[in-house]
């Protein structure tokens, strides 16, 4: 007994055990993304978030522990986001016929974002400093996370909040779109990509290259717009 | 494929040190996907082993967030004291973007009935579609 105690100490304190348990809880989540058919509400993002957060909390394991092994997942992130300019490019005789579209539903689906997302916490009596660290919920977290510390939020909190809105918009953002007839990829790409960032990008990626390419760079530009108007907007209204 | 690499690595270095010097408010990768852009357009096509390594890094960008998501451990307390204002503003929000984006871009296309056919907009949706 004592020296299954002696191997967890060990396997714990390296990096590798937190690192394969991710890989290995995604691997999990993926094939029972793939069993359901491939319900968007089997997110596996969320499958394993549920399982990890549960087995770390269950072995009393700290976050900053988990992340020395889980960091070099997260490292990938930044290469990720540079090589979405490939299906940018793949498609960029489309993008380029949709300039306007593109600008308009950019501008009017960033204001949605912020403006729904403060005024309805505020409306259900939400605190500001949760109010500010839900505004930049749907563009990707390093600028989210920036935007949400200047307006004095917690970047931390925003983060968490950043993932989630991704997480929901993967999840419920088809149902949306097939409730109101929208066939067109482009538009389908645009509004998830808009909406819910690099998870939204992710799960269009994976079912059609058109959409995966608005998504990406919509992700890109919503980044952009947000972080350059939101401050400014605050200011006028706070 | 450590050349390709090796590129997309430098795109995001290149990136981070144009966001530092110029003061801007996105994050290096952002830059670095941007500058990748411009060298395809210059170079004209993407090539094959670029394509590759682009294809196996983006078929599993959903893990990529898991190690972030797991972060979530860390705010149980303040979430839980504002669980419903915090969740019902953040789905609610989430789901009114998707719809205003996707109608404004479909009123844009249908007045443009060229790009529409661009966008594959006169099929419907295959099995498939209903799951993006």
């Amino acid at each position: 007994m004592k020296d299954l105690q002696e191997t967890w100490v060990y396997l714990s304190a390296s990096p590798l055990l937190h690192l394969t348990l991710t890989l290995i809880v995604f691997v999990g989540a993926s094939a029972i993304f793939v069993r359901s058919g491939r319900n968007p509400l089997a997110n596996p993002v969320l499958i394993s978030m549920i399982v990890i957060v549960c087995l770390l909390l269950a072995t009393n394991t700290s976050y900053d522990t988990y992340f020395d092994g889980a960091q070099f997942v997260h490292f990938l992130l930044g290469p990720a986001t540079v090589s979405l300019a490939i299906p940018l490019y793949r498609q960029f005789h489309r993008i380029r016929r949709a300039a306007l579209a593109i600008v308009v539903s950019l501008l009017l689906g960033s204001g949605t974002a912020v403006i729904s997302a403060a005024g309805i916490s505020w409306l259900l009596g939400a605190q500001m400093t949760s109010i500010v660290s839900l505004a930049p919920k749907s563009i990707t977290a390093p600028v989210a996370m920036g935007v949400s510390e200047k307006l004095g939020g917690l970047p931390s909190l925003t983060a968490v909040l950043v993932i989630v809105t991704g997480i929901c918009g993967a999840m419920l953002g088809p149902l949306v779109l097939n409730l109101l007839k929208i066939k067109d990829w482009s538009a389908r790409g645009m509004a998830i990509g808009v909406a819910s960032h690099g998870i939204g990008t992710a799960r269009a990626l994976q079912v059609n290259e058109l959409a995966g390419a608005f998504a990406g760079l919509a992700m890109g530009l919503n980044a952009l717009a947000t972080a350059i108007l939101l401050p400014i907007v605050w200011q006028l209204f706070f | 494929m450590l050349e390709n690499f090796t590129l997309i690595l430098f795109c995001q270095l290149l990136g981070e040190l144009v966001v530092t010097a110029l003061a801007l408010p996105l994050p290096g990768p952002v830059v670095g996907m941007l500058l990748l852009f411009c060298l395809l357009v210059i170079r004209g096509f993407v090539p094959d082993e670029l394509g590759k390594v682009s294809d196996a890094l983006l078929s599993s960008l959903s893990l990529l967030f898991v190690p972030a998501g797991v972060g979530v451990m860390l705010h149980f307390e303040l979430l839980g004291a504002e669980l419903i204002p915090l969740s019902v503003a953040l789905v609610v929000s989430t789901l009114l973007t998707i719809a205003v984006t996707a109608l404004v871009m479909v009123w844009f296309n249908k007045r443009k009935p060229s790009s529409m056919l661009d966008g594959g907009g006169l099929d419907a949706p295959s099995p498939r579609g209903a799951d993006q």
